[in-house]
């Protein structure tokens, strides 16, 4: 795989919503070049036959009674919040829409 | 009494408790003092002093009332846990309601969960007393506890090096005999190799033999908390604690905990003749890494023993594990960057409005508040993992390291056919200086080539002291793999080979420790 | 007609129907989102009834705390296979959620829980019935488990909208609520038809759903959402093979709440595409939003390829592998389908095409079958359910199913007419007592005292009052203009307060004047 490119860095900081600085932009693709040239032996070592592996352990078909539990009261919900207001968690203006 | 209380193993002190020789409230006071005495800055009490540094919140009074209550129950006549009163620290990625909980990051600074993880929950159904929260590597992402966002935590055999990581807080107030009990997640390594640069017990269960619900994710398919003491028997007692199924984790195994405390008596009592071990030949010093002169001699005499008291010893060869690091080092920050994504400063944490914007938006506040909570290595792994998962990326990257995790389980079946359990050092050297790696990422990640396969392929593992290198006095560890399930193994075993190194050592390894005295305290750096 | 320079304008935007129609070949695809009506969430135990006060339906899971982890709940799987059964798609053997990543605030993990390349149920049809009755078979691509997200409420601006918007607040009750996603494969051929068969297509599966009782269905409410994916491609010349033509650019409308809205968001976009490609313009790929007051798209989000949802495999679930004894138990408890239980309940009732439709149409089918089923003759039934009640629910604005009276109690109420308890006035009262909570008809008739007097002396004098009244009158009916008897009739049962039986009267009325009521004659009573 070739060389990650600065600009590759800042696309995948914005999809990751982390603001970085220009000289950690620099920093982080140097030394992404370098984590990824050592980690890129994993192309070579499995072929087409071999199964990918998700989950340690075979479990399957885990699910739960439709039953409802408590939870958490709205005070405690929102005990954490940055702010809040008429019960609900108050964030700045949304930009992008859904 | 107290420094005599400090330096018992939990099982002693469970017996004295059961006995009435002491009280839970003595227990818990003679290690808050030592953790006032030793722990530095941020300890209760403590003055400004370069201490261990193990814990990043410390719950006297909570704790105090706990074991006031285990005393009173005890005293009506109450049938308790065997563990009841004795003290415990908790990583501080376990949410504990009521207690801060920052999983070792600026970004959680000030969260105090609204519930207990399960692990939480069951230690305190046994009435273990919680003595506080300890140090860790950022989510624990890294091998030295340096990358805390509350500073690192020191190693009590040398303040100046570190503890390993990422639970190098919990390894560290064993090693301090700040507690006799902790726990642990071991995502790639996180409870054994701390547990072997710091000369203490840390075992990985089988994944799903413990409860994940209420750890803070770093990668959810690798995550496994377990058991963190200074004897193979005291971590199978907090193992019971800990293990079994729960409904709130699709990924609990639904079996009874493997009974580790009988494997761990056995093991002392019987020993090991006939069993067969494994040396697995890609993890003994050749190749990638090096291992230290020290840590292989440690280790070959440890097979030596195993040796005499009737153990075979044969070579496995595990040919795929040498691209076990690389696989995960994909696969972890392929699972990291989406389980982080929660840390948004909408509903709870840091928020950060970006420099020089009137009025942000929602997204650039997310982005800042990313940016000034998140320590390098978290925005490294989660840059590194975004890109694995990018479309174009995903099969070459995460979809091929996802195969490799096929071939190192079929390499552990295969070793497994021929040994019941499998040996290495568990990590190539002893602790490090603090800051030698810091700047070197694929350094830092070496660490945990040996103890990596494990994770990936779902089984147990054990770290235990196997002596001190003799370049640097300090503690070395040896690995223990057993299959999935077969954590009694690890217990039995390493239960065996701990009596045989006790007798040679004549008394536990932690006895060299130098004295953490004022003047250690003070001379070390800052 | 004269044009105002405002309507040349807006002629700019949308080119004639058949305009279009006569150029291009209108491609669709439609995105089905529907709630299910489990009692919890998808992957957490909160309650999901709607309307609850702002997040008072939360937990540790469905917020997104650090550290929850989730589990499938096992009845929105059954629902979703059951859907997957009635749309005659083949359940997948094995299949995995998935992870799609992206921050947005009413998300709490910021990655959606869903299912990518392993839906649940895939390759299935639906057949839908246009209104000329006209069969058209739509294909499904799949049908996917995932979550909802939280509602916000964007404040400040003008709008209300999240343009101009100050902040928002965001309620996560909904967020976690078991969603099904429908998608359809690209629907061709329909021509001119395309808004019809859209509608029909999204009322169909309502139908079905609401048939399967796994949902709601209010799309007003937002339990059934649809998103529909328009292209055009240039009509083929005579002869040539229109499937070579190639497609156009498509976008998605979003936000259409209701069956009409499907078919005019559809019609209005099939003209907008038009003029954009016949003035030579370029269709953007994006999403539109549907304006439901003034009847247009506006343009929202451009789908672009900074868009990489990086899904993977959900690591915190584990695989679905539902075993065929449970599936084929699944598959014997779907309900008749709704077009099939049309036609037999129309045979079944004798109503004739346009009967049958109106009933439909009304959402009166259930209705009718329940009074049916409760003893009333399919005609009777028939005519409460588009007559009065009708009538009653257009009043009151709300749908027929929601009038506070049940099937039950209207065949108690027709029984009650027809054995001459009731006439058809006093049933009305019946049913206003009814309707305002009073109880059964018997309790309403009883509590208000609406039975018809049957005593002949108290109606004879009040009779004898009326003829002396109107003697006039009395004297026109003896004459044998028997005609004239109605307004005696209207004036004693007025006297009676409307509890009389008509007919009754009207006997006594002749009988008193000693006319005999000849066969044939004009009939003055009901």
């Amino acid at each position: 795989m070739s060389a990650i490119s600065r600009d590759e860095v800042a696309h995948l900081a914005n999809l990751a919503r982390i603001e970085l600085r220009p000289d950690e932009l620099d920093r982080l693709s140097g030394q992404l070049e370098v984590i990824l040239g050592s980690v890129a032996q994993v192309r070579e070592v499995a072929g087409d036959d071999v199964p990918a592996t998700s989950h340690p352990l075979p479990l399957i078909n885990v699910t739960r009674p439709d039953v409802p539990r408590p939870g958490l009261s709205a005070e405690q919900a929102l005990a954490g919040a940055p702010a809040a207001q008429d019960q609900r968690f108050r964030v700045p203006r949304i930009l992008e829409e859904d | 009494m107290s420094s005599d209380l400090i330096r018992r193993t939990a099982a002693e002190l469970a017996g004295l408790l059961r006995a009435g020789e002491v009280s839970a409230v003595e227990v818990t006071r003679a290690h808050l003092d030592r953790i006032a005495e030793v722990d530095g800055p941020g300890a209760a009490g403590a003055a400004q002093q370069p201490g261990v540094h193990a814990f990043l919140h410390v719950a006297g009074e909570q704790a105090l009332a706990a074991a006031a209550a285990v005393d009173a129950a005890r005293a009506s006549g109450e049938q308790l846990h065997e563990l009841a009163g004795v003290p415990i620290a908790v990583k501080d990625v376990m949410t504990t309601k009521g207690l801060p909980t920052t999983a070792g990051s600026r970004i959680l600074e000030g969260w105090v969960p609204p519930y207990d993880a399960t692990v939480v929950r069951k230690l305190h159904e046994a009435r273990l007393i919680v003595l506080g929260k300890t140090n860790m590597d950022e989510f624990a992402m890294g091998s030295s506890t340096e990358h805390s966002g509350y500073g690192p935590t020191r190693n009590p055999w040398d303040l100046d090096r570190i503890p390993g990581g990422s639970g190098g807080g919990s390894a560290a107030a064993l090693a301090a005999f700040e507690a006799p009990l902790a726990t642990g997640t071991d995502t790639g390594g996180s409870i054994r190799q701390p547990a072997s640069v710091t000369g203490t017990v840390g075992v990985k269960p089988t994944y799903g033999g413990v409860s994940r619900y209420g750890l803070i994710a770093l990668a959810s398919s690798l995550d496994q908390a377990g058991p963190c003491a200074r004897t193979v028997l005291d971590a199978a007692l907090l193992h019971e604690v800990m293990g079994g199924h729960d409904p709130l984790d699709s990924t609990s195994l639904n079996e009874p905990v493997p009974a580790v405390v009988k494997a761990a008596r056995d093991g002392a009592r019987d020993g090991i003749a006939g069993l067969k071990i494994g040396v697995i030949k890609e993890l003994h010093g050749e190749g990638e890494g090096g291992y230290q002169a020290g840590v292989r001699a440690r280790f070959d005499e440890s097979l030596a023993l195993l040796t005499e008291a009737g153990a075979e010893i044969v070579e496995v060869s595990c040919p795929s594990f040498t691209a076990a690091l690389a696989a995960y080092y994909l696969i972890l920050p392929s699972e990291a960057s989406s389980n982080l994504a929660k840390f948004d400063a909408m509903r709870y944490g840091l928020r950060v409005s970006p420099a020089g914007v009137s009025d942000p938006s929602a997204e650039q506040v997310m982005a800042a508040s990313r940016a000034a909570g998140f320590g390098d290595e978290v925005k490294r792994r989660i840059i590194l993992g975004t890109y694995a998962l990018s479309s174009g990326y995903y099969d070459a990257y995460y979809g091929s390291a996802q195969k490799v995790r096929t071939l190192i389980q079929r390499d552990f079946a295969a070793a497994f056919e021929v040994a019941d359990v499998l040996v290495s050092p568990t990590a190539p050297t002893t602790a490090f200086k603090l800051g030698a790696k810091l700047d070197d990422p694929l350094a830092m990640y070496l660490n945990d080539v040996a103890t990596i396969p494990a994770n990936l392929a779902g089984i147990p593992g054990m770290s235990l002291p196997s002596g001190l290198a003799d370049e640097d006095g300090l503690p070395a560890g040896i690995q223990l793999l057993a299959p999935a399930r077969a954590d009694d193994r690890l217990y039995r075993v390493g239960a065996a080979l701990e009596s045989l190194l006790l007798k040679q050592w004549g008394g536990s390894i932690l006895d060299r420790i130098p004295e953490l005295n004022d003047g250690r305290l003070e001379g070390a750096n800052r | 007609m004269t044009t105002t320079a405002h309507e040349t304008s807006r002629l700019k935007d949308v080119l004639g129907y058949d305009e279009a129609l006569a150029a291009f070949d209108p491609v669709l695809g439609l995105e089905v989102h529907v709630e299910l009506n489990t009692a919890t969430k998808m992957f957490c135990g909160c309650s999901t009834v709607f309307g609850a006060e702002p997040n008072t339906q939360v937990c540790p899971v469905c917020l997104g705390l650090p550290g929850a982890l989730p589990v499938l709940n096992g009845a929105a799987l059954e629902s979703a296979i059951r859907i997957g059964l009635a749309l005659h798609c083949d359940i997948a053997e094995w299949c995995r959620f998935a992870r799609k990543n992206y921050f947005y605030p009413d998300m709490p993990k910021n990655f959606q829980t869903s299912q990518y390349d392993e839906p649940i149920a895939f390759n299935g049809y639906l057949d839908v019935e246009l209104e000329d009755g006209e069969i058209f078979r739509v294909q499904v691509e799949r049908a996917h488990m995932e979550e909802d997200t939280g509602k916000s409420l964007h404040v400040g601006g003008s709008t209300g909208r999240i343009q101009g918007a100050e902040f928002s607040l965001v309620d996560y009750n909904r967020a976690g609520i078991p969603l099904i996603e429908i998608v359809t494969k690209t629907i061709e051929g329909a021509g001119e038809r395309a808004p019809e068969v859209a509608k029909a297509y999204v009322g169909a599966l309502r139908d079905l759903l609401r048939a399967l009782g796994v949902s709601d269905v209010k799309m007003e409410q937002g339990s059934l959402r649809c998103d529909a994916n328009l292209s055009l491609r240039p009509k083929a010349a005579p002869g040539a093979d229109q499937s070579a033509v190639k497609l156009g650019t498509r976008t998605e409308t979003k936000n259409v709440n209701s069956l009409r809205s499907v078919e005019r968001a559809v019609r209005y976009e099939i003209t907008r595409h038009a003029a954009v490609l016949t003035s030579g313009g370029t269709i953007l790929q994006e999403t539109r939003h549907w304006h439901e007051d003034t009847g247009v798209t506006t343009s929202g989000r451009e789908k672009s390829d900074a868009d990489d949802y990086r899904y993977f495999p959900e690591p915190d679930l584990v695989p679905i592998a539902p075993d065929a004894t449970y599936i084929e138990g699944l598959r014997a408890t779907l309900p008749e389908p709704p077009q099939e239980r049309r036609r037999r309940l129309q045979g079944d009732w004798s109503f004739s095409d346009k009967e049958m439709r109106d009933l439909y149409n009304g959402g009166a089918v259930d209705l009718v079958e329940a009074t049916v089923a409760a003893g009333t003759s399919p005609a009777a039934a028939r005519k409460w359910w588009t007559g009065e009640l009708s009538r009653r629910a257009n009043l009151d604005g709300v749908a027929l199913a929601e009038l506070a009276v049940t099937p039950a109690q209207i065949a108690q109420l027709q029984g009650l007419v027809e054995s001459g308890a009731l006439n058809d006035t006093l049933a009305r009262q019946a049913l206003e007592g009814v309707l305002a909570g009073e109880g059964d008809p018997a309790e309403v008739v009883a509590a208000r005292g609406l039975a018809v007097v049957s005593d002949d002396s108290a109606l004879g004098a009040a009779v004898d009052r009326a003829i002396e009244a109107n003697s006039g009158i009395a004297d026109k009916i003896r004459a044998g203009k028997l005609s004239a008897a109605g307004a005696l009739i209207g004036s004693v049962m007025k006297e009676m307060r409307g509890q009389a039986d008509a007919a009754r009267v009207r006997e006594l009325i002749l009988e008193r004047l000693t006319v005999s009521d000849g066969t044939g004659a004009d009939n003055a009573g009901h």
